[in-house]
């Protein structure tokens, strides 16, 4: 099997960055890393498995209803991973609050079983979908990184930034709530693109 | 009536789903290039927010909820099929987004072509299976609450998206740093309008 499948979409071919794909999701949760890696999990697991069962029948589904039945497969898979976290991870499970159910209408999904899955065998489907979930991962982890890390000061909930640091203990330091805030992801993601496209010459846009 | 229209001011500005909770940037980001199809998709989201929040809510009330089945048989009152909203909100969305479509392609062509694939894709706009979830888990007492939260987030994103448009439409003059044109600078700028948002945060209404 190529290579490729699994490889350009971590970085170079990223879902998010380059393919402008599942933003939604990828913005709202990423103010914790906790939350972050828990939805990159959701979202990849979801991912490979539709893929997968979609190739698997992909010959057999009508064109003209196929939205409906991608769509009923991927809530299937979608109601078990709400489930399942519902059980063994009460606490994340409230903190994701509505965007699991979300992972459904996630363009990441969407996009990549129209654009991959319909055309190709199970086996690179399943793979073409564990590598854009983790590559939609690679983005969600950066972006919470830096938010958890400059927000709040912790990273997994670990205080990082030295306690003496702070002002109240005398310090000079204070933790920058913008980063908490909606809009920084935003700008993060933006900053990433900057990056990134700085590397990839061939991505950046015509005037 | 009061808290009707507080409910709408409030879902327009201080929970506007594009810069609060980020919901439908796909074809939000992708359809903002130009006012005049921004202004066409804006309409047909808030239409199709408008008509799935109230049928949606109907469905949560009388069928998924817990105890929701009583109305047919008083010994249903311990069934709970909430797990099962995501897919009876989708087919909903899926459906009314059909209808959407064939309305404009009969009667507006031009708007057709220019929206393209984004049209059927309204379906899978997290604005919109948002608005329906968020109505769930907010537990929207009556239908005029709900019909008018459907109405006022569509309203939100139609003001986004049309703002943004008209930004990018200026910003296409202007020099901007070669790998950060196009996409990497629309998402600094609606971080930018979100912080702006922001100031709306916090009304107590």
């Amino acid at each position: 099997m190529d290579k490729k499948i699994f490889i350009e979409p971590l970085f170079k071919n990223n879902p998010v960055s380059v393919l402008v794909l599942g933003i939604c999701s990828a913005l709202a949760v990423t103010v914790k890393l906790e939350p972050a890696l828990v939805m990159s999990l959701s979202v990849t697991i979801v991912l490979g498995f539709s893929e997968a069962i979609i190739s698997l029948i992909r010959k057999t589904i009508p064109n003209r209803i196929r939205i409906i039945v991608q769509l009923v497969i991927v809530a299937m898979l979608v109601i078990l991973v709400d489930q399942i976290l519902k059980a063994f991870a009460y606490e994340v499970s409230k903190q994701l609050s509505v965007f699991v159910g979300l992972i459904i209408t996630n363009c990441i999904i969407m996009g990549r079983i129209e654009a991959f899955a319909l055309a190709n065998k199970p086996l690179p489907s399943f793979v073409d979908g564990i590598a854009n979930g983790l590559g939609y991962g690679i983005i969600l982890v950066v972006v919470a990184f830096f938010r958890e890390l400059f927000g709040s000061g912790t990273l997994l909930g670990y205080t990082v930034v030295p306690a003496s640091w702070y002002i109240k203990n005398g310090g000079f330091y204070a933790n920058n709530g913008l980063f908490i805030l909606p809009p920084m992801a935003l700008i993060l993601v933006g900053m990433f693109i900057w990056v990134q496209r700085s590397i990839q010459k061939e991505l950046i846009e015509k005037q | 009536m009061q808290d009707l229209i507080s409910l709408f001011v409030k879902s327009i500005f201080v929970d506007n789903m594009v810069f609060a909770y980020f919901l439908g940037m796909c074809s939000y980001l992708a359809v903002s290039k130009n006012i005049k199809t921004a202004i066409g998709l804006g309409t047909a989201v808030i239409f199709v927010l408008g008509v799935t929040l109230p049928v949606n809510y109907l469905l949560n009330k009388y069928v998924l909820s817990e105890g929701a089945l009583v109305w047919l048989n008083p010994d249903y009152a311990g069934i709970d099929l909430s797990f099962l909203s995501f897919i009876i909100f989708i087919a909903v969305i899926a459906s009314i987004t059909q209808l959407v479509e064939m309305v404009v392609e009969k009667f507006s062509p031009g708007l057709y072509n220019s929206l393209g694939i984004f049209l059927p894709l309204i379906a899978v706009n997290c604005a919109i299976l948002g608005g329906s979830l968020f109505m769930q888990e907010r537990a929207y007492e009556t239908l005029a609450q709900a019909t008018v939260f459907g109405l006022g987030s569509g309203l939100g994103w139609f003001l986004a998206i049309v703002a943004l448009a008209a930004i990018r439409e200026k910003l296409s003059y202007s020099n901007v740093p070669a790998p950060l044109r196009g996409l990497g600078l629309t998402f600094i700028v609606v971080g930018l309008m979100g912080i702006a948002f922001m100031s709306f945060m916090g009304i107590k209404l």
